[in-house]
């Protein structure tokens, strides 16, 4: 299909998405909103995924909407880039969708009535943030999504934490967006209009090229949660409903990428290599503070939302080295880098909507998110367990998945640096490797935790034992498949991914992979030459499973006899489920290492207490230095202000009359 | 191409099968270290025979992963063992992994050990997989360290390569390997649970890590694991062998330099049987949370000879 078409396809499926959040007012039976609404969306889904990858591979197209206000029309534009995100968007939001289909089973037919409205307002929002192409528009759809996805977020408003979770995700959201309003304003530097061509054509001179750019940091870097901005998301992401914080960490946070990279790459231009090191030192602290605070979540969702900071200072170290290669003048290299850090985006996107709606199976049939009452989950739920272990080893970085080939990527481009002619940040680039392989291996502690504690080991709390199966209705498996297929799609064959990033990244920045990587077959995933680093996952996997078959089938031929006895109890036959290792025993070794980062306010019960209690809080230090001195300043100021109300009208027409003779002295 | 398989398959049988050798020869040193009378060279074999003899015992808590692990662990140290150029560098799948991805292989083995040691719900097992998920996350980045210092220098991360060109392309001395080469050894006591960072010999104590995480295996699973372990060892010193003493592994298509290969794979092994037997039987095992300093030092040694070969170069 040409261009133009699939621009139309695309914003046929936003249409969709839209009529179908309008069918959710009709006062339609649950079940009608539940077996046909959702189904409906994830259809429009697909359709949004196909023409977003066929997009990647084709010339861009615009189109202009005489939508909006008069004379400020919709101006729309499809290129590989959006193509991608649109790809990134519609293949996770498919498999959410046809989850939601099993998961909002025995809902109250008004709740899911609004829950169907915003959810696919907040789908059709983020389609039209990638498609649009001028300033309004962009930010129409960016509140849109904001305010919608704050409206799932509070579902259960009832309860005072969601409220104030979603009070502080709504302010952290309006900063970032006066900040983006600041950026698209100085990018604009007076001439024109706003649309995105005209943005693109605007000659900023350095300095203000560089105040643009840390302005999106800033606007972009409040939506993504990254370090110090962050502290909503753990807070607002785990508060919705599961397939909500699938969407939300998996899919929303990624238009932040998005917007990122369009406004870096594609309107600023010409990416400078201090704007590269800035976002590697910020990256690499977020995903070491992601990761770290992630180890010491007991409540399974927040675990996950804390993984997302993590993941997004993964990527966004890869934008980081990209921008230090572009700036150095080193276009392949740098082309590389940005290609693993969207490979990155869209593996997150995959494997963290697979964790969140595993997690929310298990919410869903048992009522627990905290790991502590978890346990033996395996054998009630062995479906979500195999799924959620594809999960976990894919977010793990673990070969032959997803999430091993995007940190490979940014390990080889890592590897680059010694065509930097600047010493100091040619040997500081593998330093930020040794960080990602920190938090790769951080990752691994965090999820085997994660798995071992509630699919493994023995039930630790009655809800978790339980009687009978547990396990997900067909509906849920088929969200939670599709996305497991996803991870193990993505990993086994990287180089499809690779070509077609390729093709985003030379319509981006003019640039490509050298012609070895483009010439290899598509078994091997090469970023330069062949002799240089090559990974071949297909080969990989197979040996593997060769070796454990003929393994597997040796063994049989011998004997296989097998007893099924006790476990051993070590001499000490009153072992409980409360012996096993809990969430907060396996973090220990990190508490222990990195203690001085956390804030820890333990309890400790006295030598001669009667009931003795253990206790220990971690508490983010963000709040204490950042967050609350401004909330304290915030109330302060407010307060002197409010000084000037004295509800008497005299004194306010006196403002008036004052405020008239200022302008008149210095405006004329 | 089918002289490389056979090559491949030859030298990955090779290394599975000799690897108990190894194994054999490092108690035996030790042995003669500690004023013992030393077992037999083939008592591995003995053990293993043994062991897939007898009737496995499965707690009846554990689920069907606990009896995958073995095997897939097995599998990992086989495909391992056929990717680091032991006696030739002329090897079809060695482009499927290079060293990151090699590092990755033995994350999976350690990942599925760990989750393997969770799914009895015993207190032993849960204590070793938070141990030795610990001593990963440490020692990764040092590991990747040393790698990325071979790797400059080389320009690659493929380890034929990076053999080709230590060996065989140039015979300029790189001090940046000197720290490299001790980086890499403490990371290689490390990842294969040996004196001072965890004993090998050791069955029970409170501060037991690799032995924690296998104390529910028997019979047939266990000897994978141990054999496994044996490979992993084996694997390690191949990978210590390409990268600091390269000489007299086969260049490709060579194959009357095989014999010399061999011989002199045989005799590093040897040496390196020898050598860690020596410091096992100088050092003591440490207290855990000391292996932080411990690895945290070889990760500074790594991060000082890539700052080093930046320097010189």
């Amino acid at each position: 299909m040409e261009s133009p078409s699939l621009l139309a396809a695309t914003l046929g499926a936003a249409a969709a998405w839209l009529v179908i959040s309008l069918l959710g007012l009709l006062p339609a039976p649950a079940a009608f909103v539940r077996r046909a609404l959702f189904p409906a969306g994830a259809i429009a889904a697909l359709v949004l995924a196909g023409a977003g990858a066929a997009a990647a591979w084709q010339p861009p197209a615009s189109l202009v909407l005489p939508l909006g206000l008069p004379d400020l029309p919709f101006h729309l534009r499809i290129d590989p880039l959006a193509g991608f995100f649109l790809l990134l968007l519609g293949a996770v939001s498919a498999g959410v969708s046809a989850y939601c289909v099993g998961y909002f089973n025995g809902e109250d037919g008004a709740r899911l009535r609004l829950i169907c409205l915003q959810y696919h307002v907040f789908l059709a929002s983020m389609a039209m943030v990638i498609l649009a192409d001028d300033a309004y528009l962009f930010m129409v759809a960016w509140e849109t999504m904001a305010l919608a996805s704050y409206f799932l977020v509070t579902t259960d408003h009832q309860r005072p934490a969601i409220r104030s979770a979603g009070f502080l995700y709504l302010l952290m959201a309006h900063l970032g967006a006066i900040a983006l309003l600041l950026c698209f304003g100085v990018m604009h530097s007076g001439g024109g209009d706003y649309t995105f061509d005209a943005l693109r054509a605007a000659n900023l001179t350095p300095p203000w090229a560089s105040v643009a750019f840390l302005l999106a940091l800033v606007g972009f870097g409040a939506k993504a949660g990254l370090l110090p901005l962050h502290a909503w998301l753990p807070e607002a992401h785990p508060a919705a409903p599961s397939p909500v914080s699938a969407l939300m960490s998996g899919v929303m946070i990624k238009t932040a990428i998005y917007g990122m990279v369009r406004v870096s790459y594609d309107l600023i231009g010409a990416v400078r290599w201090e704007w590269g090191m800035l976002m590697l030192v910020v990256g690499a602290a977020t995903a070491l503070f992601g990761i770290l605070y992630a180890l010491m979540q007991n409540d399974l969702k927040r675990l996950l939302a804390y993984s997302s900071v993590e993941n997004i200072g993964i990527i966004l170290m890869g934008l980081g080295m990209s921008m230090v290669f572009f700036g150095f003048g080193q276009r392949e290299a740098g082309t590389l880098g940005l290609i693993a850090a969207l490979y990155h985006a869209l593996n997150h996107a995959v494997f963290k909507g697979l964790l969140f709606l595993g997690a929310g199976s298990i919410l869903h049939a048992t009522g627990l998110r905290d790991l502590n009452a978890m346990g033996g989950l395996i054998r009630r739920m062995p479906a979500v367990a195999l799924y959620f272990l594809v999960g976990t080893l894919a977010i793990s970085a673990l070969p032959p998945l997803n999430g091993f080939a995007s940190e490979w990527l940014m390990f080889q481009t890592a590897l680059q640096s010694p065509l930097l002619d600047h010493g100091v940040v040619r040997s500081l680039l593998p330093l930020f490797a040794a960080t990602l392989a920190l938090s790769g291996a951080l990752t691994a502690m965090c999820f085997v935790k994660v798995y071992g504690v509630a699919f493994l080991g023995q039930p630790r709390a009655p809800a978790a034992a339980g009687h009978g199966s547990a396990d997900a209705s067909l509906a849920e498996r088929v969200g939670l498949a599709w996305l497991a297929c996803g991870c193990i799609v993505l990993g086994l064959f990287p180089a499809a991914v690779l070509f077609t990033l390729n093709q985003v990244a030379r319509s981006l920045t003019g640039s490509t992979l050298s012609g070895a990587a483009l010439e290899s077959s598509w078994l091997w995933l090469v970023p330069t030459r062949p002799e240089q680093a090559s990974y071949g996952p297909v080969i990989f996997l197979l040996v593997v499973l060769a070796v454990v078959a003929v393994t597997i089938r040796l063994v049989l031929l011998y004997h296989g006899r097998v007893r099924v006895a006790d476990p051993w109890d070590c001499g000490f036959p009153e072992q409980g489920t409360r012996m096993q290792e809990t969430a907060e025993a396996f973090a220990q070794p990190i508490r222990h290492v990195f203690g001085p980062l956390y804030l820890m306010r333990r309890h400790l019960p006295g030598p001669d207490d009667p009931h003795p209690q253990y206790a220990m809080r971690i508490e983010d230090r963000h709040w204490h230095w950042l967050y609350l001195p401004v909330a304290r300043l915030t109330a302060y100021v407010s307060a002197k202000v409010g000084l000037l109300q004295r509800g008497r009208i005299s004194v306010y027409l006196l403002y008036s009359f004052l405020t008239l003779i200022a302008l008149l002295v210095f405006v004329r | 191409m089918t002289s490389g398989i056979a090559l491949q398959i030859l030298q990955s049988v090779l290394v599975v099968l000799a690897a108990p050798l190894v194994a054999g020869w490092v108690n035996i040193c030790r042995a003669w270290l500690q004023n013992r009378s030393a077992p037999s060279l083939l008592l591995p074999y003995y053990t293993l025979a043994r062991l897939f003899h007898k009737d496995a015992v499965v707690a009846n808590t554990a689920s069907p992963l606990f009896r995958l692990m073995p095997y897939v662990l097995f599998g990992c140290m086989w495909l391992a063992a056929g990717i680091v150029p032991v006696l030739a560098t002329d090897l079809p799948f060695a482009p499927a992994a290079d060293i990151i991805a090699l590092v990755g292989v033995f994350a999976v083995a350690r990942v599925f050990s760990a989750l393997a040691a969770m799914d009895t719900g015993t207190a032993f097992g849960g204590l070793g997989a938070r141990r030795e998920m610990m001593v990963g996350f440490l020692a990764e980045p040092a590991m990747l360290m040393t790698l990325f210092t071979a790797a400059f220098i080389s320009g690659s991360t493929q380890l034929p390569t990076i053999v080709e060109t230590l060996a065989h392309r140039e015979f300029a001395i790189h001090p940046s390997l000197a720290f490299a080469a001790v980086a890499f050894l403490m990371v290689l006591l490390a990842e294969n649970a040996r004196i001072p960072v965890d004993n090998p010999a050791t069955h029970l104590e409170l501060t037991m890590i690799h032995e924690a995480m296998v104390l529910e295996y028997s019979a047939r699973h266990l000897a994978l694991i141990e054999w496994a372990a044996a490979i992993k060892l084996v694997a390690y010193m191949a990978i210590g062998f390409a990268l600091f003493l390269p000489w007299g592994i086969a260049p490709a298509g060579d194959w009357g330099a095989l014999p010399i290969a061999f011989a002199a794979l045989a005799l590093k092994l040897a040496a390196a049987g020898a050598g860690l037997a020596v410091l096992e039987a100088l050092l003591a095992k440490m207290r855990i949370f000391l292996v932080v300093e411990f690895l945290s030092t070889a990760f500074l040694l790594g991060v000082l000879g890539m700052l080093i070969h930046f320097l010189v170069t």
